[in-house]
């Protein structure tokens, strides 16, 4: 039986009409579940952006508390403006990322995060309670040990102290890397200062615990034990979102608006 | 015939188990076994790939042509698993971000081509069918089993659900963190090998 199948036509036929029908398979099941996975990353990066910022509650509406207290704004990265070109509700970072005209290569000496290229740019996200400003939500990214972190770093009105970072998409080993995950991990940070008095960037998470009565204790962060490169990732990306050319200049047009 | 299909299907759970006797497809059961509902939710998504793959290899095994049979296979493995990545992408968004790269890596798991290769190409579809669920529900024993033990002892919990209360939440419990890491999968699984060959001596390798 099995002359008949063995011909170089026949093998060809079998391989043309099985590729045809696989490849169907799939574009069908990924065109007809698109709408239903863009609605859950959408809604899982609203409940991100809360979560960050400590006001995501157990069965509470994410739309609705996003809709009363965030307020998404662009901004010009390394300028501190806002910029209003661009349609908060629909501005996408990472297409801006790849488009020449709303993106720039990072000098490979600056490129502290690892991502090559990034918008000229970025979205972020006032919280207000009563038209009080109480934190700002930054999206931050960069390179872990195998994948690009995805995640959000919010601060205090101070623009110093951390409220809360949290990733909502990375590519790290579970139960290694992937403990950047960990809700007592994320706990750590919380009122941990990214600038010290001067000013500087002083933001360091360790190899290792820290160490409680540490001179520098409030700056520091507990390292990921199995997972140093995945930490030492994370503390680059926030010392580069958080950079001149990055969200500075922004923050300190927040710190004024403030005084 | 009845009877051959329970054969079929309760086989590899203990007799015939594809990881306990045959070893194979441990790279997942290490890597998503650190709680229960990825086990689960990854025992699932086995079943699925692995009970339409041999039943689409079956269908078409008078067809395929012995010198492309494997890729011929494969491209259905890896179809259909992109089709399970989809759905859980939509459906169950939380624990897919958990699996992450693990419900793609189902195309390298050997359990899935072992079966294409070694049953579906020989029996008919509805047996080939009934197989592939028989040697998912074997792989997810195992990972259940693993899911348990890692997650109740690494963490103190199941399901998420705190049980026992680790030291660091102001409970008694100090967790075991090897139990989070891959190693402990393996002294798991050996543990679960060598009790199912306590139980069933015939499956002990005889030496030389």
């Amino acid at each position: 039986m099995s002359g008949s199948r063995e011909t170089v036509g026949k093998t060809i036929t079998v391989a043309a009409v099985l590729c045809i029908a696989c490849s169907i398979l799939v574009s069908a099941a990924a065109v007809s579940l698109r709408s239903t996975q863009q609605k859950n990353k959408a809604l899982d990066k609203k409940k991100n952006i809360l979560a960050a910022a400590g006001l995501l509650e157990e069965g509470a509406d994410v739309e609705a508390v996003f809709a009363e207290k965030v307020k998404i704004k662009i901004v010009n990265l390394g300028k501190g403006t806002y910029n209003e070109d661009f349609d908060p509700a629909t501005f996408d970072q990472r297409k801006a990322a790849k488009d020449p005209d709303t993106s720039i290569k990072i000098p490979s000496g600056e490129d502290l995060a690892r991502i090559k290229r990034r918008a000229t740019v970025a979205s972020v996200y006032e919280v207000y309670d009563n038209g009080q400003l109480k934190q700002v939500v930054f999206p931050v990214h960069g390179k872990g040990l195998w994948s690009t972190m995805y995640g959000f770093l919010a601060l205090e009105p101070d623009m110093r102290t951390v409220a809360g970072l949290g990733f909502y998409e990375h590519g790290e080993t579970p139960g290694l890397g992937g403990e950047i995950d960990n809700p007592k991990w994320k706990a750590t940070w919380v009122g941990k200062k990214i600038f010290d008095d001067s000013d500087k960037m002083s933001i360091d998470v360790l190899k290792g615990q820290t160490v409680a009565g540490s001179p520098k204790i409030q700056y520091e962060v507990d390292g990921l034990s199995g997972a140093t490169l995945t930490a030492n990732g994370v503390e680059d990306l926030v010392r580069y979102w958080l950079a001149e050319d990055t969200f500075k200049p922004y923050i300190e047009k927040i710190r004024q608006r403030g005084a | 015939m009845a009877e051959k299909v329970k054969d079929v299907l309760i086989g590899p759970i203990f007799v015939n188990n594809p990881i306990a006797l045959q070893i194979l497809g441990i790279c997942s059961a290490l890597a998503v076994t650190t709680s229960l509902d990825t086990s689960i939710t990854m025992t699932v998504a086995v079943i699925a790939v692995l009970s339409l793959s041999n039943f689409m290899v079956s269908i078409i095994r008078n067809l395929i042509p012995s010198s492309i049979r494997i890729i011929v296979q494969m491209c259905i493995i890896a179809s259909l698993v992109i089709v399970v990545d989809q759905v859980l992408k939509a459906f169950l968004y939380e624990i897919s971000k958990q699996l992450s790269v693990f419900v793609g890596l189902i195309i390298t798991n050997c359990i899935v081509m072992g079966r294409a290769e070694a049953y579906a190409m020989k029996n008919t579809p509805f047996m080939s069918l009934i197989d592939g669920i028989g040697n998912g529900l074997g792989y997810g024993i195992v990972l259940i089993f693993v899911g348990v033990f890692r997650e109740l002892f690494g963490k103190g919990s199941l399901f998420g659900v705190s049980i026992l209360t680790p030291a660091t939440e102001g409970g008694w419990y100090q967790p075991n963190g090897l139990m989070v890491l891959a190693p402990s999968a393996f002294f798991l699984i050996g543990l679960f090998i060598w009790a199912v060959r306590t139980w069933k001596p015939d499956q002990v390798e005889h030496e030389g």
